[in-house]
């Protein structure tokens, strides 16, 4: 078998740059701008570069919340989730991995169906109609 | 105190049972246990061994784990057989020459595949149907033969056989006696199964005695029959009975039966009474039994035993159920009406192959057997009369005769006595389960773990629902058919009330019907009875977020996050322009390219950017949508019939776009396949989907509710002989009547095995508009016709929604770097993990999603 790779799409760094103006908030914590508050889907996810890292970003209008969780799938090994279905389980918020079906709690990262896999959580806010999100401490920039 | 060491050679059903149930007692304090397993994994169940082709994955059978053991402090030699019991010094010596002293042994080594002794039975293709292992071997051979023959007609031969069937091969049963499963069937059984059989595909030669094996001339292995005939085939299965596995008793001087089994009394003692076997290694009085059941009850006796419980084994029964490839069969006790006195009544039925007989007693009030081909619905209320001894009906006939109001005559689940026993596989009356609900556990899948009922070989399964399900209605508990846990409802209640109240969006469903935010279960469901109902735009603000990510993106997804496109080719039949067009865009956009089983070529490893790129091209080039992403009509295939081929009857291609054209886009509960062949030799295999059309001289033969894939089913002929208008007619209200009364994700073929009433009911429904509903199905069809759009052509206008749920990033331009492709046989398919290690970060050549 021959083995090369054929693609792998590029990011555009500069454009990157702009969209992560970083704002430091009253206090010392770092938030990064990501988008616009009408840039996200109701009821369901989309996908946010930060840092380098695939976020995925769920509003809940109902819950009148926004969560922020990894995008990649541990299941599949694929970046999916910001594309999987929301709801809850048991009045947990959930999204349910569109490759295996697989439900990530919107709030702590955990998988429901197997305790020992979990996805990372991040803190996400709203500031004047715009999404920030804080990366873990001491990982701010890549 | 010194704990005294009890070994147990082998780790099969029973030897993990008898251990699973003596940790659970007080004489566990007692023992240290110690197992010699010679498969290299702990306990599976073998019973439903062949489920293995389905999953390939040996943890789906497992029955136990090694924490389980190491939990409850017992040692496992895996993979170590034991070769030698030293009895003077009460020692156990292993292949890898462990040496395990013993206060108590427990011999449950089950038995072996009897293989008989003819020339060449060892060759290379020749194996055995047992273990895991047999099973990875068959699958190998299998994936480079055409013919595969079975030795053996009984239960595991036929078992056997189906999944050689399964596996792709041209099947052959070879039975030596006259007839198939000639030790459970009587004589016109066996000849009903056997045509059943036949019906299927399988070829079936009985009364041959094989003599010889040898290097076949056209495929890999030729057998030689006492009758002078031959028969070529690529691969052997004996199956031809079991042997106890009682070498190791044998050579410690235990006593063993004449024709083999560790002999054994009531209380499951060998002739030393220190050394126990349970399972199908023992022997009891005369009779070694091949079923889990009554090894289980073995188990239990040594187990009571030990706690110093009086217990005996009694025998066992040896009635059985079970679907052989497809076909439903049961015997119970005395199925050749051997008893002194007995006699029969029968039901035979040869224009739906139904075959029924029960043998009662001299007496005419108590049944002694029964043997059941065809349909074994009577089987469950039989066993109950059976082994309750409970007096019969009279006349008895009642019981197997089809009953004219449509109920079978039955014992009710509450006509049944506390003490009659549910499961035999865990000994479990009914009483047991009703003191389970009477304590408050009422979920069916509880009630099984708390008392094991059906967690054996599972024929007791629907009984033990049907129990659950009276009890509980007597509670004034409701079943539950709930979609999931925001709707109290079934799909069908669900579809009723959008279309009572008119209801237009989830949200107003969920608000006035329903709890908390809905899920993967309730959302899909809800948008597909809201599209099949009023047919708007998918991707509109209100449906979008219902969608799972195949019909929000209107592609498919594929394990690497990349989408497959499939655009629509009505009936097969393309242009070599379109051809070519099709040709260019994967290129363009190096794609893969596979044609599918519906006549149609997919495209993959498209990334979610590119699709309206993708789509736009394919647009140009006068596609559109093939709705492959949607649970909803997909193909039509069709063969070429009467335009070209020499024996079609009537113009196939002409019908099968026809109805394509009607019918795409439609949402259904899940999908629909069509077929549509130009005459009897059925090219386009119609028989296989959930509607298939064949032509006659006359017009057109109706097929509904087949299945190919995992569970195939052939579909049932519903009408002859149709104009072109009443065959269209006849699909309209078939489909709506499915879209409106199916559960979610249930096909056409599933959906009709629960129909009450069956194919009888259906045809009433539709043919003969006996609910006075067709009109309204027709309109509902037709509406859904006339409002029919293409959805990547509308999604193409709509600048706000490409930009919106097109980009891979909601902040950023590019696409997801975790994408990797790597080349084999000149096309792309995705890098394995250990592929994208390698390969990541190496220069790569970039490429903008134009
Ligand atoms: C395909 C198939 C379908 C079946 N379907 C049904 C069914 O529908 N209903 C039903 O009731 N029964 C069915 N059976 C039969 C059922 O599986 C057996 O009755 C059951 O497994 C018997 O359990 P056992 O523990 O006695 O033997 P086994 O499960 O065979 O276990 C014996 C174990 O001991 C090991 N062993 C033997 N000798 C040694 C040694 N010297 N040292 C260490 N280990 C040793 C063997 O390798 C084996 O792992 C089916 C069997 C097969 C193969
Ligand atoms: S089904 Fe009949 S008409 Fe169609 S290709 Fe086959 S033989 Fe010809």
């Amino acid at each position: 078998m021959f083995l090369c790779v054929l693609r792998v799409p590029a990011v555009k760094k500069t454009n990157q740059r702009t969209d992560m103006t970083e704002t430091t908030a009253s206090r010392t914590e770092t938030w990064i701008d990501v988008c616009d508050v009408s840039d996200l889907e109701p009821d369901a996810g989309v996908c946010a570069l930060v840092a380098g890292r695939q976020i995925a970003i769920f509003h809940l209008p109902k819950l009148g919340k926004v969560f922020a969780i990894g995008n990649y799938d541990p299941f599949s090994h694929a970046n999916v989730l910001s594309r999987g279905l929301t709801g809850d389980i048991g009045g947990e918020p959930v999204v349910a991995s569109p490759v295996y079906k697989q439900h990530f709690s919107l709030e702590t990262g955990r998988c429901l169906e197997d305790e020992t896999v979990s996805v990372p959580v991040y803190r996400v806010r709203i500031e004047g109609g715009r999404v920030q999100i804080q990366l873990p401490a001491g990982e701010k920039r890549p | 105190m010194q704990r005294k060491k009890l070994v147990v050679i082998g780790n099969g059903m029973v030897g993990h049972h008898f251990i699973e149930q003596l940790v659970q007692t007080e004489a566990a304090k007692q023992f240290e246990i110690i197992t010699f397993s010679e498969e290299p994994r702990l306990a599976y169940d073998r019973v439903h061994l062949t489920s293995y082709f389905e999953t390939r994955d040996p943890a789906k059978l497992a029955l136990t784990t090694e924490d389980f053991y190491r939990e409850h402090g017992v040692t496992v030699h895996l993979g170590d057989k034991a070769v030698a019991i030293d009895r003077a010094h009460k020692i156990v010596r292993s292949e890898k020459g462990t040496e395990v002293p013993y206060d108590v042994l427990v011999l449950a080594t089950g038995s072996y595949p009897f293989v008989p002794p003819i020339p060449g039975h060892d060759r290379e293709g020749c194996f055995v149907y047992r273990t895991i292992e047999d099973l990875e071997a068959i699958t190998r051979t299998a994936a480079e033969s055409r013919i595969g023959a079975v030795v053996g007609g009984g239960l595991l031969g036929l078992e056997a056989a189906k999944a050689l069937q399964d596996l792709g091969l041209e099947t052959h049963v070879v039975e030596f006696a006259p007839r198939l499963m000639a030790v459970q069937l009587d004589e016109e059984g066996g000849a009903m199964l056997r045509r059943k059989i036949e019906a299927l595909g399988v070829a079936v030669h009985t009364g041959k005695n094989t003599q010889n094996i040898v290097t076949g001339k056209f495929q890999r292995l030729k057998m030689e029959f006492a009758d002078g005939d031959e028969l070529e085939t690529d691969m052997i299965v004996f199956s031809a009975g079991i042997r106890p596995r009682d070498e190791l008793a044998r050579q410690a001087g235990l006593e063993v039966g004449p024709r083999g089994g560790i002999v054994v009394d009531d209380h499951c003692r060998t002739s030393d009474p220190d050394i126990f076997a349970i399972g199908e290694c023992a022997l009891w009085n005369g009779q070694i039994f091949g079923l889990v059941a009554p090894g289980y009850q073995m188990a239990r006796v040594v187990v009571d035993l030990l706690n110093g419980k009086e217990a005996a084994f009694t025998g066992a029964d040896l009635s059985t159920k079970l679907k052989l490839m497809g076909v439903d069969v049961g015997t119970i006790g005395d199925s050749h009406g051997r008893t002194p006195g007995a006699h029969s009544y029968v039901y035979k039925n040869e224009h739906d192959e139904v075959y029924k007989r029960l043998i009662v007693s001299a007496d005419n009030r108590k049944l002694l057997g029964a043997v059941l081909v065809g349909d074994a619905a009577a089987y469950d209320t039989l066993l109950q009369y059976y082994q309750n001894g409970i007096d019969l009906p009279q006349p008895p006939d009642a019981l197997i005769l089809p009953s004219n109001e449509g109920a079978p005559a039955g014992l009710g689940p509450d006509a049944l006595p506390e003490s009659a026993t549910i499961c035999s596989c865990h000994n479990v009356t009914k009483g047991q389960i009703v003191a389970c609900i009477d304590r408050g556990v009422v979920a069916l899948a509880d009630i099984k773990s708390e008392t094991k009922a059906s967690t054996g070989c599972g024929g007791c399964a629907a009984l033990l629902k049907s129990i659950v399900d009276a009890e509980l209605e007597k509670r004034g508990l409701e079943v539950k058919k709930d979609i999931c846990e925001h709707f109290p409802y079934s799909r069908q209640e669900l579809y009723h009330i959008i279309r009572v109240e008119q209801i237009r969006t989830f949200d107003e469903l969920l608000e006035n019907h329903g709890r908390g935010l809905g899920c993967d279960i309730c959302k899909p469901a809800v948008a597909s009875i809201l599209a099949s109902y009023w047919n708007d735009y998918v991707l509109s603000d209100k449906y979008f977020k219902l969608q799972d990510t195949n019909d929000f993106r209107l592609a498919n997804l594929q394990k690497d996050g990349t989408y497959s496109v499939v655009p629509r080719v009505p009936g097969g039949e393309i242009t070599p322009e379109k051809l070519i067009a099709l040709g260019e865009v994967a290129r363009k956009y190096n794609l893969y390219t596979k044609i599918t089983g519906g006549q149609r070529i997919d495209l993959f490893g498209a990334r979610l950017e590119q699709l309206p790129h993708i789509w736009k091209d394919l647009i140009d080039a006068g596609f559109e949508s093939g709705h492959a992403y949607a649970k909803a009509v997909r193909t039509v295939k069709s063969c070429v019939g009467s335009t070209w081929c020499r024996y079609g009857v009537q113009d196939s291609v002409g019908m099968a776009i026809f109805l394509e054209h009607r019918y795409k886009g439609i949402r259904a509960p899940h999908k629909i396949k069509m077929a549509v062949s130009g005459c009897t030799r059925e090219c386009a295999e119609a028989q296989c989907k959930d509607i298939g059309v064949i032509a006659t001289e006359k017009g057109w033969n109706l097929y509904v509710c087949g299945n190919g894939g995992m569970k195939p089913r052939h579909a049932d002929l519903f009408a002859t002989d149709l104009d072109d208008e009443t065959l269209v007619k006849y699909i309209d209200r078939f489909m709506a009547f499915y879209i409106r009364t199916a559960d979610r994700l249930q096909r056409t073929s599933t959906w009709l095995e629960n129909l009450e009433g069956g194919l009888d009911y259906l045809k009433e429904v539709i043919i003969d508009d006996k609910l006075g509903i067709c009109a309204e199905l027709e309109r509902q069809i037709q509406h859904l016709v006339e409002t029919y759009e293409c959805e990547w052509k509308k999604t193409l206008e709509n600048e706000a929604i490409l930009k919106k749920r097109f980009r891979f990033f909601v902040n950023a331009e590019g696409g997801d770097d975790n994408v990797v492709f790597v080349e084999e046989r000149g096309q792309i398919r995705p890098a394995t993990p250990e592929e994208k290690h390698r390969l990541k970060g190496i220069p790569v050549e970039l490429e903008e999603a134009s």
